[in-house]
């Protein structure tokens, strides 16, 4: 990444196409690109809001700032691009002092993407989003062209474009303060608690959305947060920072979960830590039984062949295939399936997409205690119990232990 | 005789439609000085008030400043520079600054302190010049109560520019300083009319003035 020493070089006019996400999995060895060495932040009124701070930020995946409120994220984040200059330490990007550029030239090679968006509400929408590539100087079509490309980037319907901010929802704001961060194509993304004004499917869908943009792009992303959930769900590496701007963890969030450095982390991480840490585990070693599987247009013979699986009940697919629901194997007679007397089969997960803890979830939603997987197209792959499920989690532990934390994958879908 | 009578007799008299009194030639003159002092006005009060605005300091000063000079008589002050300076265009101007700059000032600063402080941060995050981060995102949303201090000034203005009779210069004071004089009172009937009219006139250009100069996208309050 030389990009940041002469900002022109990173400016591609056009986006990437979107097949270059097969590109950022191949970078997954990171360098680091940003690093805090020892960095200390006193404010004139005394508060140290960060205190003697290290921490190398990777290139190419997302580092994520977490902490209760007051612990100094926003300060060390805001230290990145010199809206705050640092008391003592250095911050070097891609190895060269962040005071070796001028601030401007530095602060336009990293995106900006803060909690309320902070649009400039007296311009449109593409306007807005081509702000930075109006400022280095590209012609306005060219501009309005690269606006309307990160509109779809980040999932803005085209026709949103002459829009003025008040006219957009809180979410909808929040896309368009990404396209703008992302207009110019830097290399890094600084991001202050971007979603948390937002309801929680919104900001899940905003959530999905930066992992594919992050995913297609390669950005090299900061992300502050004071929500473990979004931290966990986000993150490549997890910084933990505790009251008084000091470093509890760093750490990939698998192993955050599993080994967290002390009390502080631990409470921090919440009582369900163990159930969250099974989003890192995939369901795909889950043995399915198809046994217990009949259609609904199943013949006496077939009812009668299914009577004697191992379990209990048995799960009852349309004649497409898609799960129905639970019936206790006497009370199926064939040609009278009623699908209305069905007993229901909850949320079913998708089979070696879905992590354990989705998995699980469904076991322990649906009513016979039995989870029904199913493949992407919605078809009912097999059934497995809350036992096997155990036993597999059992399982993932004992290997994620023997292989070390690091070994420990995050499932694709949590 | 009621005052409408004197509005209408003023108004259908054809001599008052020509000369060096006429009333083409005075509402010219009236709006010359006015338009020279809310010039000189805002050059002052615009500057200031959007740079102290910008940086928000010196805002106490500036206000303490505003209700000082708003204590200023007009009059008095007209008087003094006359007998300081003699008569001129002088004695006119600098009353009509001093009346007019105050509103501009401090709604000028007022109005900059009131833009939103996130998109301002957005701004300085993305790497804006400083400059443009007061001209391009804090002035275009600051213009509706920017441009509401400037009428009040103008306003201000024209109504008061009627001193400038006083000192013998021209202007619609004329009519009122003359008809007084004269005890002639459809003149000054004429000429207060023709202030008013003026002051009305002028809230219409400030207000079509804001329908073009505002972004659809700044809600006004
Ligand atoms: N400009 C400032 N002057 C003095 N103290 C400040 C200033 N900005 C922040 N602080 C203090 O520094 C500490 C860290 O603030 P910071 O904004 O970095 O916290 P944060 O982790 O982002 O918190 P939050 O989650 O509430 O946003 C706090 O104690 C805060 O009061
Ligand atoms: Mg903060």
């Amino acid at each position: 990444m030389s990009g940041l020493d002469s900002p022109g070089n990173g400016l591609n006019p056009t986006v990437p196409p979107v097949e270059s996400g097969r590109k950022s999995q191949t970078r997954r060895v990171f360098g680091v690109l940003i690093r805090i060495d020892s960095v200390t932040k006193r404010y004139p009124d005394g508060t140290v809001a960060v205190d003697r701070l290290s921490l190398d930020i990777p290139d190419g995946s997302i580092t994520v700032l977490v902490g209760p409120s007051g612990c100094g994220k926003t300060t060390t984040l805001r230290m990145i691009n010199r809206m705050v200059e640092p008391s003592e330490g250095t911050i070097l990007i891609d190895g060269v002092d962040s005071r070796q550029q001028p601030v401007n030239t530095l602060r336009r090679s990293m995106g900006y993407v803060i909690q309320n968006a902070g649009l400039f509400q007296h311009r449109t929408v593409v306007d807005n989003i081509a702000t930075v590539p109006r400022m280095l100087g590209w012609s306005k079509d060219k501009s309005r062209a690269r606006a309307r490309e990160l509109m779809e980037r980040v999932g803005l319907d085209a026709s949103f474009a002459k829009r003025y901010p008040y006219q957009l929802s809180g979410g909808q704001q929040q896309r368009v303060g990404v396209a703008r961060a992302l207009a110019a194509d830097p290399p890094v993304l600084l991001m202050d608690e971007p979603f948390s004004a937002v309801d929680p499917v919104v900001r899940k869908g905003l959530q999905d959305e930066l992992l594919r943009i992050q995913e297609e792009l390669g950005k090299t992303i900061v992300f502050v947060t004071h929500d473990i959930d979004e931290a966990v769900k986000l993150g490549t590496m997890v910084a933990v920072l505790r009251t008084g701007g000091r470093l509890a963890q760093f750490a990939p969030p698998a192993e955050l979960l599993s080994d967290p450095a002390d009390e502080f982390v631990e409470d921090f991480l919440g009582a369900d830590r163990g159930i969250r840490r099974l989003s890192f585990f995939s369901s795909a070693g889950l043995e399915l039984l198809t046994a217990p599987i009949v259609a609904i247009d199943a013949t006496a013979e077939q009812l009668a062949a299914r009577g004697a699986t191992e379990a209990p009940y048995l799960l009852v697919t349309g004649l497409d295939g898609r799960p129905l629901g639970w019936s206790e194997p006497g009370g199926l007679t064939a040609g009278q399936i009623d699908a209305g007397q069905l007993l229901p089969y909850g949320r079913p997960f998708t089979a070696g997409q879905d992590s354990l803890r989705a998995a699980l979830d469904c076991a322990v939603l649906s009513p016979t205690g039995w989870a029904v997987a199913v493949d992407a197209e919605g078809r009912a792959a097999g059934v497995v119990s809350q036992a096997a499920i155990g036993e597999a989690i059992r399982g993932a532990h004992a290997h994620a232990h023997a292989a070390g934390p690091e070994a420990a994958q995050k499932a694709t879908t949590r | 005789m009621n005052v409408l009578h004197f509005v209408t007799s003023f108004f259908t008299d054809g001599a008052h439609w020509s000369g060096y009194d006429g009333i083409p030639t005075r509402l010219l003159e009236h709006l010359t000085y006015s338009l020279e002092a809310l010039g000189l006005a805002a050059l002052i009060g615009l500057p200031v008030g959007l740079v102290t605005g910008h940086y928000g300091k010196g805002g106490n000063a500036l206000t303490l400043l505003a209700t000082a000079a708003r204590a200023l008589p007009t009059f008095g002050l007209l008087v003094l520079i006359v007998m300081v300076a003699g008569f001129g265009m002088l004695p006119v101007m600098i009353p009509l600054v001093v009346l007019a700059v105050p509103p501009i000032l401090v709604t000028t600063y007022e109005a900059m302190r009131s833009v939103e402080p996130s998109p301002v941060d957005a701004a300085r995050g993305m790497g804006m010049r400083e400059s443009d981060i007061l001209l391009r995102v804090e002035l275009p949303v600051a213009l509706p109560l920017i441009l509401g201090g400037l009428r009040s000034a103008a306003i201000q203005i024209i109504s008061t520019a009627t001193i400038a009779a006083y000192v013998s210069l021209g202007g619609l004071g004329r009519y009122i300083v003359d008809g007084l004089y004269q005890h002639n009172y459809e003149k000054v009937v004429g000429g207060a009319t023709l202030v008013a009219a003026l002051a009305l006139a002028t809230l219409a250009v400030f207000w079509a003035a804001a329908r073009a100069a505002v972004s659809p996208g700044v809600r006004q309050t």
